[in-house]
């Protein structure tokens, strides 16, 4: 696994994001409301949680946080550096 | 007495309440106090169904011994899958002796709130597992629990957010602000319950009783507002309590009629529980299905997600043919409806267009109508 420091994870939340939500506005507004935007559904953000355990080696439990922590890139990037 | 059912119980809650305020004001906690009045309110209901409140005691205990000891295996063995099943199965298995009993006319393991408390208590074991309660203060457990504006009918409340209100003294001010919030949803909530759910109420009875086309159409539209004034109502009232408890209970409905499509619907209606669905079924199935690739196609498991979720919601209200029949068509149209928006270039070219949006609200209202006109019953009357 390659190291895990910001820039990194950065990087492999915006690559999984785009494979998600299949619009790369999320590399350039980082901070662009995904929920209202209509970006993320239940199911993509199951997608989410597996994309950060297979790729930055992070568990994350569906009701860990709300929807409303996880909303925009910048929380959710913010959210997995807290727990690394 | 019935909770926030009848005169008897505002009158008493008014005068109960105020102790509360006081507290609150001087910066106190107030989750002793709290405490004992839900006790005094459970009582106070369960005064004459002497069997009830036994089985709510037996029940209370079993769940306490229950969570303490899969707390203790989960320290000491680690995240083990076979001993996590067993007491999801323990933790269920009141309920659905009690539901299964039901269909025989036994009144097994049956008080009024045993579904909600059910809700509450798989939650905690969930988050065991998952390693997000690590320890049991046994008395935020047991109020958690027993919080007597959320536990008729919620709305569903999550212990880990419920505990962080607790040791939260707030100062008087932003107290004070939380209690004129929460009056207002209370003088809201009763406006609902007690004047818009039986004008509605009335309109069924005179209009829609009779069968025939016009009556079943009057029937149609008007038994999902009914639903939703008196739910939306009751839980109003529950959350305004709660404030003034100092507990910031979540919303439970967020105008339900203006969604624009099915999945827009159920995070509006009864949020909570579909919520608590959606991360502690749908979520861990999907989960499980993507790390074992148990589909070749994402689309394929999630449609089978959406109907076991969707299924076991319509098998909570109740084990009869309408609740299973209005579970399906809900899993049905959820799995419609994610095919159909993760596929269609069309969709995705319009949904922000306000005649789409329009046109997408008018089927929405119809399906969701539809969906209470089966949940009523009245469905399978007629057919």
């Amino acid at each position: 696994m390659e190291e895990r420091n910001e820039k990194n994870v950065r990087e492999v939340i915006y690559e999984l994001l785009e494979e998600i939500c299949g619009d790369d506005v999320v590399r350039h507004e980082p901070d662009i409301n995904l929920l209202e935007e209509d970006l993320i559904d239940s199911l993509d953000y199951t997608e989410l949680l597996i994309g950060i355990e297979e790729r930055i080696g992070l568990l994350m439990a569906p009701s860990e946080l709300t929807r409303e922590e996880m909303d925009t890139p910048n929380k959710i990037i913010a959210q997995v550096m807290k727990r690394l | 007495m019935t909770l926030f059912g009848e005169l008897y119980f505002f009158v008493c809650a008014g005068v109960l309440l105020i102790p509360a305020l006081i507290l609150g004001c001087l910066q106190k906690p107030l989750k002793y106090y709290g405490l004992v009045l839900s006790v005094a309110f459970i009582l106070l209901a369960l005064k004459d169904e002497p069997a009830e409140l036994f089985y709510m005691m037996c029940y209370l205990a079993y769940q306490l011994v229950l969570i303490n000891i899969f707390l203790r295996l989960r320290s000491e063995k680690g995240a083990r899958k076979g001993i996590f099943r067993v007491f999801i199965l323990l933790s269920l298995a009141p309920l659905v002796i009690y539901k299964i009993a039901g269909l025989f006319a036994l009144r097994i393991l049956r008080f009024m709130v045993i579904s909600s408390l059910t809700f509450k208590a798989l939650q905690v074991i969930f988050e065991i597992e998952d390693g997000l309660i690590r320890e049991c203060d046994c008395f935020d457990l047991i109020y958690f629990l027993i919080f007597f504006p959320t536990v008729l009918s919620g709305p569903i409340d999550r212990s880990r957010r419920f505990a962080s209100d607790l040791d939260n003294a707030r100062p008087r001010e932003e107290y004070l602000e939380l209690v004129g919030a929460g009056l207002f949803k209370i003088c809201q909530g009763l406006v609902y319950k007690f004047v818009l759910a039986q004008a509605v109420f009335q309109a069924i009875t005179y209009l829609g009783m009779e069968g025939g086309l016009l009556s079943n159409v009057v029937y149609l539209y008007s038994y999902g507002l009914y639903l939703f004034f008196d739910f939306a109502g009751y839980s109003l009232m529950a959350i305004g309590t709660g404030y003034i408890l100092g507990v910031v209970t979540p919303e439970n409905f967020r105008e339900p009629f203006l969604s624009v499509d099915i999945r827009d619907f159920w995070d509006r209606w009864h949020i909570t529980l579909s919520h608590w669905f959606r991360d502690f079924v749908f979520s861990r199935f999907m989960m499980a299905s993507i790390r074992g690739r148990w589909f070749k196609s994402k689309l394929t498991g999630a449609s089978l997600g959406f109907m076991i979720n969707m299924l076991l919601m319509g098998l909570w209200h109740g084990l009869t043919a309408s609740y299973v029949l209005y579970g399906l068509y809900h899993g049905l149209l959820l799995a419609l409806t994610e095919i159909y928006q993760k596929k269609s270039k069309f969709y995705k070219k319009h949904k922000k267009d306000r005649w789409y949006l329009v046109a997408s609200w008018l089927v929405t209202f119809n399906l969701v109508m539809f969906g209470f006109f089966i949940f009523s019953g009245r469905l399978l009357e007629i057919i």
